[in-house]
């Protein structure tokens, strides 16, 4: 190859719109590739092509389009697709979004250099996950449980305490079968605040997390192009630490909305065919390139949980962010407004909550032989209870028959002792499981169903 | 005649060549120097629009475009089975051993193995007159599938050679066949080209049911052996599991599972869970009869668009082979937008939001492919194509393109609802909203094999259900005790259609699988507590003392009773309901 072709410099800029720039007279530019763009007051910025079409590329920028001029703009295409440089020894460090330490320590003296796109997981090279994660919260393990290598995300809405919630499970997650794995965790942040930031910060910390945490640091004042890199600089980095270093790593998300109104961004200034509220038609497919990046693979020790956390714009679960995030994504937590107005934390409303890997996680060996019948039983016991509720406001509760007021008491108990807990407080899956017996022992025994016969002698108290 | 075009637009999956006059639509190219597949899909004078399968990332305008001679096919023949492809037929196991666990670009491996050995069993002889669709040998490909060599379609003529029985490859020649049009060689191996469904003789009318095992589906909204049935439903309520029951327990021959667009995970369970089930008619491993066709969401969306028409032209090879093929599509939303972000990546004016114009007819195209058939062939044989297919739509919202193109051409309508799912009623199918209009063609074959009353109960059960949603209102209005006590038995029995029948637990060893003979009797043995419920009233006896029989709480436990031990047990829960009610007396 040409090699000064590679490095030709250009100065042909011939329109810059939002977050898009176009050159034109370009030679042997290829889709993807990076380009390094110096702003004619000196500042270094980069960019990657979009479209090409003969000697014309569409070059996406990631630090923003202002002070860019159409005459003096110098443009550099690189000839490489967006790298990053990884080591171990990111873990403990800071970067921004595009991957610059900004921690003031050294640069990284990188082990190896990766595609953040990535390649797909091939299907039959991969593990089902089935190893039983403990959050120490009881909604999550015994209802919702999370296992290593899932991707459950939490949909949450604005004023919830969503981080709260992301920062307890990083600080409490841990395998029963206590094997020493080494374990990472990568936050990556996409467009939140500095306060949200330092409150992640501080709790990896006052916790002595923090020497097993990457951060990559895009916040609400840097630019928003930038954040689409983001996810995926950090989670080249999990997929090296967990296929290469043989590490469990987790990955945080936050926040996902702030990424796709990104993506809406760009799909806008590029005059594309827009799809559900103005957001563009492959955003399916560009998040499944997020979040199918989760998991396991046959034959390696390590292994990617991805905890995405996003708002969900109005607490609409139809909005097309959290749609078709559930779509791919297996499983969610769904914080409810409701319930945290009633004081409760973590306020998560297991009704819509799912985890769509639970069912080879849990039983004999890796929870308990009671686990599937306990959680279905206390699934559908609370879901007749809210159900009555809403008759109680009509007809009183002594209309009800003693059944249904045993449902009614069940669903206010299990608000009460079960969804409740404190911030610091970590319940075993026995504590959590013989706690769900302990609500279910308030119904008709004769209405538990879901549990298996011989169970109920054995942990009913 | 081989084309050699140069790119000169690279936009994501689509790019567009000039110099590529000559080509035609739908051929397959081979894009830049590292030999991407790719098809086309518009041509203008000089230029060809293409669609890439594959990832474009560092495509140059100017590398070179190689045309192919040829539409893009699959490749039939033994090797098929049990295997999981990509969404252009690349075993994805091959794809490993080659480029380790990620799936790297321009991977150039063949569909299925050429160098290994079948023992092939010659069929026919020498001077036979045979035309396309006729069998001329075996292969017993797995211990399920027996693969039946066919004559390819068009071609007639005489038998001039055929070999012995013995080992061969699936490329080397084993026969010769006199035609009008000179001597044809045929191979085990055949190739077609995936838009264009295989022929048939005749259509006919499906009148056998799928059955699955699964009490809501076969009882309730039965599809036929060449039906067709969508399964719309939000995220969360079980689509996936749904689908997959299905693929487990149908009893067709021969299963195609397309994963279009979805989790690699729930690829990976099928992979594992397939070896270890047995089928349940045979005893055989259900992966020895199951094809899987693997286009992950973050796999390139190109082949989306085309791992569906892979899948169906599969299904129909087997079909032509005289058996019931059953195909899973999970999810054709996830197609229908890779038809919309290639349109979109061709600046097509956009049709209801945002989906290309042709949606309807190509949901149609590809529906219209399921069907019994009487194959071609000198000999009739009968056989199907069945296919379900799942919908996604955005923000569970039925009114939405997907669904609605779907559900005017589907036969059979299964509603996910998310408010079941919440209350872990699975499967999550709402039973006043879904449809079937085979329940007429398939009444006679429940009849003979169940009893001649199959229809009525379970009209009367429909009938029930219904009445419930009515007295639901009031109860919402008024309380549970302001109705009669006929109706308090009503509801009663409904609740237990509801707990006892239609929910059915598909990680329960015994549950997965309920024999049609077994459905019936549970729903029978509901129904017939209702009338002696109803009877016992009219002896004077209060409804509540009614409801509290001991006897429920083994009806509700029926449904885990073993298949063996259940005819025993059905008989004693029958007489334990007309006892009990006579005790009360």
């Amino acid at each position: 190859m040409n090699a000064d072709i590679k490095t030709k410099e250009y100065t042909t800029v011939t329109e810059v719109a939002g977050p898009l720039m176009i050159v034109e007279g370009v030679e042997g530019v290829a889709y993807s590739e990076i380009v390094e763009i110096e702003t004619p007051n000196g500042e270094h910025r980069r960019g990657q092509v979009l479209e090409v079409e003969n000697d014309r590329a569409v070059v996406q920028v990631f630090e923003g389009t202002t002070d860019l001029n159409t005459k003096t703009t110098k443009t550099r295409f690189t000839g490489e697709t967006a790298k990053i440089g990884v080591s171990v020894d990111m873990m403990g460090r800071i970067f921004d979004g595009t991957g610059k330490p900004i921690d003031g320590g050294p640069d990284i003296i990188p082990e190896m250099e990766l595609d953040i796109n990535g390649a797909p997981m091939n299907p039959s090279a991969r593990e089902f996950p089935a190893e039983f994660i403990q959050t120490g919260i009881s909604t999550i393990d015994g209802m919702n449980t999370l296992v290593r290598g899932q991707k459950l995300p939490i949909f949450s809405g604005s004023g919830l305490p969503h981080n709260d919630l992301a920062a307890q499970i990083a600080r409490q997650a841990k395998v029963r079968a206590a094997e020493d794995t080494d374990f990472a965790v990568i936050f990556a942040a996409m467009g939140i605040t500095h306060e949200e930031a330092n409150f992640f910060m501080k709790d990896f910390e006052r916790t002595g997390a923090l020497e097993r945490v990457t951060v990559f640091m895009n916040l609400a004042d840097d630019p928003s192009i930038e954040r689409i890199l983001t996810p995926k600089m950090a989670l080249t980095t999990a997929e090296y630490l967990a296929f290469e270093k043989d590490m469990h790593v987790l990955v945080i998300l936050t926040d996902l909305t702030n990424y796709c109104e990104a993506l809406r961004e760009v799909s806008a200034a590029r005059n594309e065919v827009p799809g559900r509220r103005g957001y563009p038609g492959y955003m399916y497919t560009d998040l499944s390139g997020i979040y199918e990046r989760a998991g396991r693979i046959r034959g390696k020790e390590g292994s990617i949980t991805q905890m995405p956390i996003l708002v969900m714009p109005q607490d609409d679960i139809t909005h097309p962010i959290p749609d078709l995030t559930g779509y791919i994504t297996e499983g969610q937590i769904v914080l409810s407004r409701e319930l945290y107005r009633k004081g409760i934390y973590p306020p998560v409303d297991v009704l819509p909550s799912l985890s769509r890997l639970m069912s080879g996680g849990i039983g004999n060996e890796r929870t308990r032989e009671d686990h599937s019948g306990v959680s279905d039983q206390l699934y559908s016991a609370y879901a007749e209870g809210r159900n009555l509720r809403d008759l109680v406001a009509v007809v009183g509760e002594e209309a009800l028959t003693p059944r249904d007021q045993s449902f009614l008491k069940f669903a206010d108990e299990f608000e009460k002792q079960f969804m409740t807990q404190a911030k610091d407080e970590d319940r075993t899956i026995e504590e959590t499981l013989d706690l769900g017996w302990k609500l279910l022992s308030l119904l008709p025994k004769s209405e538990l169903k879901r549990v298996k016969e011989e169970h109920i002698p054995k942990y009913l108290p | 005649m081989i084309t050699e075009g140069n790119i000169i637009k690279i936009a994501g999956p689509v790019i567009v060549a000039d110099g590529m006059r000559g080509t035609q639509m739908y051929e397959m190219v081979r894009v830049g120097s590292s030999k991407l597949i790719g098809e086309i899909i518009e041509l203008e004078g000089d230029t060809a629009t293409i669609q890439v399968y594959e990832e474009t990332a560092g495509l140059k305008p100017g590398e070179k475009v190689e045309s192919t001679g040829g539409p893009l096919s699959v490749e039939l023949g033994p090797g098929i089975m049990g295997s999981i492809f990509d969404g252009i037929q690349r075993p994805l196991e091959v794809i490993k051993a080659i480029s380790g666990s990620f799936i790297e670009r321009g991977v150039n491996v063949p569909s299925i193995n050429k160098e290994k050995k079948w023992t092939f069993q010659t069929k026919a002889k020498v001077g036979d007159s045979v035309k396309g669709g006729d069998v001329i040998g075996e292969v017993q490909e797995t211990s399920a599938v027996l693969q039946k060599i066919m004559v390819p379609p068009k071609i007639e003529g005489k038998i001039l050679s055929i070999v012995s029985n013995g080992e061969y490859t699936v490329e080397e020649d084993i026969a010769e066949i006199e035609t009008n049009d000179g001597v044809k060689k045929v191979q085990m191996l055949q190739k077609w080209p995936v838009r264009k469904g295989r022929p048939y003789k005749e259509k006919l009318d499906p009148d056998v049911p799928l059955i699955s095992g699964q009490r809501t589906q076969d009882t309730f909204f039965p599809v036929a052996k060449g039906g067709s049935a969508a399964i719309p439903g939000p995220f969360g309520s079980g689509k996936t599991v749904t689908q997959q029951q299905l693929a487990k327990w149908a009893d067709a021959d021969i299963i195609v599972y397309v994963g279009c667009g979805e989790r690699g995970n729930e690829m990976t369970e099928v992979l594992l869970d397939f070896p270890e089930l047995e089928d349940p008619k045979t005893g055989n491993p259900l992966m020895d009869r199951t094809v899987l066709i693997a286009n992950t969401s973050n796999m390139p969306v190109a082949a989306r668009e085309a791992c569906v028409y892979t899948g169906i032209t599969i299904a129909e090879y087997f079909r032509d082979q005289g058996y019931d093929v059953a195909l899973m599509a999970d999810s054709t939303s996830r197609w229908a937008e890779a038809m919309r972000e290639i349109s979109g990546r061709l600046e097509e004016m956009p049709g209801e939001e945002g989906y290309p114009a042709y949606l309807a007819s190509r949901l149609a195209q590809f529906y219209e492919r399921a069907g019994r058939v009487t194959t071609i062939g000198s000999e009739d044989k009968f056989s199907s194509v069945s296919i379900v297919g799942a919908v996604s739509p955005p923000g569970g919202d039925l009114s939405e393109p997907v669904t609605q193109n779907t559900l005017r051409i589907c036969k059979v309508f299964w509603a996910l609802d998310a408010s079941l799912a919440d209350k872990r009623h699975f499967p999550s199918i709402n039973w006043l909203q879904s449809y079937s209009l085979y329940v007429d063609s398939v009444e006679n074959w429940w009849a003979e094999n169940t009893e001649n009353d199959w229809r009525a109960t379970r009209d009367e059960a429909m009938v029930l259900l219904q009445k419930e949603s009515e007295l639901q209102e009031i109860v919402q209005l008024v309380g549970p005790d302001a109705l009669p006590d006929s109706e308090q038995i009503t509801l009663e029995t409904t609740r237990m259609i509801r707990e006892d029948f239609l929910q059915q637990n598909a990680y329960d060893d015994v549950d997965t699988y309920c024999s049609p003979l077994k459905q019936y009797q549970m729903l029978k043995t509901i129904i017939s507590f209702q009338k002696e419920g109803v009877a016992a009233l009219g002896r004077g006896i209060e409804s509540k003392n009614i409801i509290a029989i001991p006897i429920k709480e083994e009806i509700g436990r029926m449904k885990y009773v073993h298949e063996n031990d259940f005819p025993t047990k059905i008989k004693e829960i029958q007489e334990g309901i007309v006892k009990q009610l006579g005790d009360l007396n």
